[in-house]
C-alpha cells in the first residue's frame, strides 16, 4: 500500500490513477497511522513553497514523513513534493523545508538564460547523472512533463539526473530511501508510469 | 532541451467529440476518451478538451468524460469552455484537469484570471482568445466567436498575463478551417508582447504548415490543430518525425 500524502495541496486525482495504472493500491490520506502502515510514501505537491510547507508543519505530517523516511521506508517526493524534501526554499523569501536532502530550491530566474521562458512548460530529455532503481524500465533522453518556475540546486550527493534549459536543472534526486521527481511522472506518458512502476518495485 | 509541444483539440458536445469548420456546421466524430487514448499513443503531447455544451445536463457528461480520460490518459489535459468563475476551475481541476483555459469568461470577468492564478498557481491558468482583424486591427472575439469585443488583442492577452495566466491559446479566427497554414503575423505580435509560453491555433493544414510555424517563430511553444488530427489528414507520429528532421527538438 503506497500512502500518498493529503496536506490539501494539489491535485491528486492524475497521481493515484497513475499509480493504479501501474497495479499500485494506494490510499489518500492525512491519518498518522495510515502513513505509518504504509509500505511506501509519495509526498506530491503544487503551489507555492511557504503555504505547502506551512500546512505540512501545522498537520503534523511533516514530521511523520521524516520519522517514517528514517526509518527507512521509501519515500517520493513529486514536483512542489519533491522540493519540500530540501533544506530551505527561496521562493518569495526564506522557508525551511523537511531537510532529508541536502540542497536550496532557488528561482531559475538570474540562472537561466534571460530569453528562456519561466515557469519550464514541457517536455524535456532526462540526463542521468548516476544509476538508480527509479529509472530500471527507462533510459537516458526519454522525456518527462516538467512544470516549475523554482528548482533545487546544490543537491550534488542525492543528484540522479538533470535535465538541460539553457542550464542543467535538477530532475531527480535520490538518497538512501528517499527519492524525488521535479517533473510529474503522473503526466509524463508511458516513461512516467514506469518511473512508478520502479518505485512500486522498489 | 525543451521540446516543442503538439496538442490535439477535442471540443466535446454531450459527450462525443465535435469539430466545427469556421465554427459552424459541427460534425460528430468519436468517443473523447477513446480519441485521448488514441492520440496519447500516437505521441500528442498534452490534449485539450473544450467543452461547447451550453446545457447542464451536458456539463456533467463531460466531467464524466473527463474523469474517464484522466484515468485512463497520462499525458497533461487542459480543459475549456464555460469556465465563468473560480467554482468551475475547481469543478473541471478535481475531475482530473491539469490545466483550465478560459476565454469568455475572462471576458466578461477579468477577476477571475487572477483568483484563479493565485489559488491554483499561474502554471494552471490558460487564457485562449478567439482573435479576427477588423479594419486592420486584431480584435478579441466573445461567445465561441460570436461577438466582437472591440478589444485590441494584443493588450488584451498582455493584460491576462500580467493578471497571472501562465499559458496562451492563440487562435486566429482568419485561418482557422481554412488549412493554410498558421496566422503568423498574429503570433509574432503575441509572442513579442508575453513571456509565457504562446500555443498557436487555427490554419493548421498539413505538415509543412507545423514546421513554418516554428522555424518562423522559434519562440512559439506549441501547435494545436483539431480536424486535420481527427480525420487524419496528419498523423501526429509523422509530424513529429517531419519536425525532428528539420531540426525542432520533439518528443518522439
Amino acid at each position: 500500500m503506497i500512502a500518498i500524502v493529503d496536506y490539501g495541496v494539489g491535485n491528486l486525482f492524475s497521481l493515484v490513477s497513475s499509480l493504479k495504472k501501474v497495479g499500485a493500491e494506494t490510499v489518500v490520506t492525512s491519518d498518522r497511522a495510515v502513513i505509518e502502515r504504509a509500505d511506501k510514501i509519495i509526498l506530491p505537491g503544487v503551489g507555492a513553497f511557504a503555504d505547502a510547507a506551512r500546512k505540512l508543519r501545522e498537520s503534523g505530517l511533516g514530521d511523520v514523513i521524516k520519522e517514517q523516511a528514517a526509518q527507512g521506508k521509501p519515500l517520493m517526493g513529486v514536483c512542489l513534493g519533491m522540493q519540500m524534501l530540501f533544506e530551505k526554499s527561496y521562493e518569495y523569501g526564506c522557508h525551511e523545508g523537511l531537510g532529508l536532502l541536502r540542497g536550496d530550491v532557488v528561482p531559475m530566474k538570474g540562472y537561466i538564460d534571460e530569453k528562456l521562458k519561466i515557469p519550464h512548460i514541457g517536455w524535456n530529455a532526462l540526463r542521468f547523472v548516476k544509476d538508480n532503481p527509479l529509472f530500471k524500465h527507462i533510459k537516458e533522453g526519454d522525456y518527462v512533463y516538467f512544470v516549475h518556475s523554482y528548482f533545487v540546486s546544490g543537491c550534488e550527493d542525492s543528484l540522479i539526473a538533470d535535465t538541460e534549459y539553457g542550464k542543467p536543472l535538477t530532475a531527480a534526486v535520490a538518497k538512501g530511501n528517499v527519492y524525488g521527481c521535479q517533473f510529474h511522472p503522473e503526466k509524463s506518458g508511458d516513461v512516467g508510469l514506469k518511473i512508478l512502476q520502479a518505485f512500486c518495485e522498489l | 532541451m525543451i521540446t516543442k509541444r503538439i496538442i490535439p483539440c477535442l471540443d466535446v458536445k454531450d459527450g462525443r467529440v465535435v469539430k466545427g469548420v469556421n465554427f459552424e456546421g459541427l460534425r460528430e466524430v468519436a468517443s473523447p476518451v477513446d480519441l485521448a487514448k488514441y492520440y496519447s499513443s500516437c505521441g500528442a503531447d498534452e490534449l485539450v478538451f473544450y467543452d461547447i455544451t451550453a446545457s447542464a445536463e451536458g456539463r456533467a457528461l463531460f466531467t464524466d468524460v473527463l474523469r474517464e480520460a484522466a484515468r485512463s490518459v497520462f499525458i497533461p489535459l487542459t480543459v475549456g469552455g464555460g469556465i465563468r468563475s473560480v467554482a468551475d476551475f475547481e469543478r473541471v481541476l478535481s475531475c482530473g484537469a491539469d490545466k483550465v483555459s478560459v476565454n469568455s469568461g475572462a471576458i466578461a470577468n477579468p477577476s477571475i484570471v487572477k483568483e484563479a492564478a493565485q489559488k491554483y498557481g499561474n502554471q494552471c491558468v490558460v487564457i485562449s482568445a478567439d482573435i479576427k482583424r477588423v479594419n486592420g486591427a486584431f480584435h478579441v472575439f466573445a461567445k465561441g466567436g460570436r461577438e466582437d469585443t472591440g478589444l485590441e488583442a494584443v493588450s488584451w492577452i498582455k493584460r491576462c498575463v500580467d493578471e497571472g495566466a501562465g499559458e496562451v491559446v492563440v487562435n486566429s479566427m482568419d485561418t482557422d478551417g481554412v488549412k493554410k497554414g498558421f496566422d503568423i503575423e498574429l503570433l509574432k505580435a503575441v509572442c513579442a508582447a508575453v513571456d509565457v509560453p504562446v500555443i498557436a491555433s487555427g490554419g493548421a493544414g498539413s505538415i509543412a504548415d507545423f514546421v513554418t510555424l516554428f522555424k518562423e517563430i522559434p519562440d512559439i511553444d506549441a501547435g494545436l490543430a483539431a480536424s486535420v488530427f481527427h480525420f487524419g489528414e496528419i498523423a501526429i507520429a509523422d509530424l513529429k518525425k517531419e519536425l525532428a528532421k528539420n531540426g525542432i527538438p520533439s518528443r518522439i
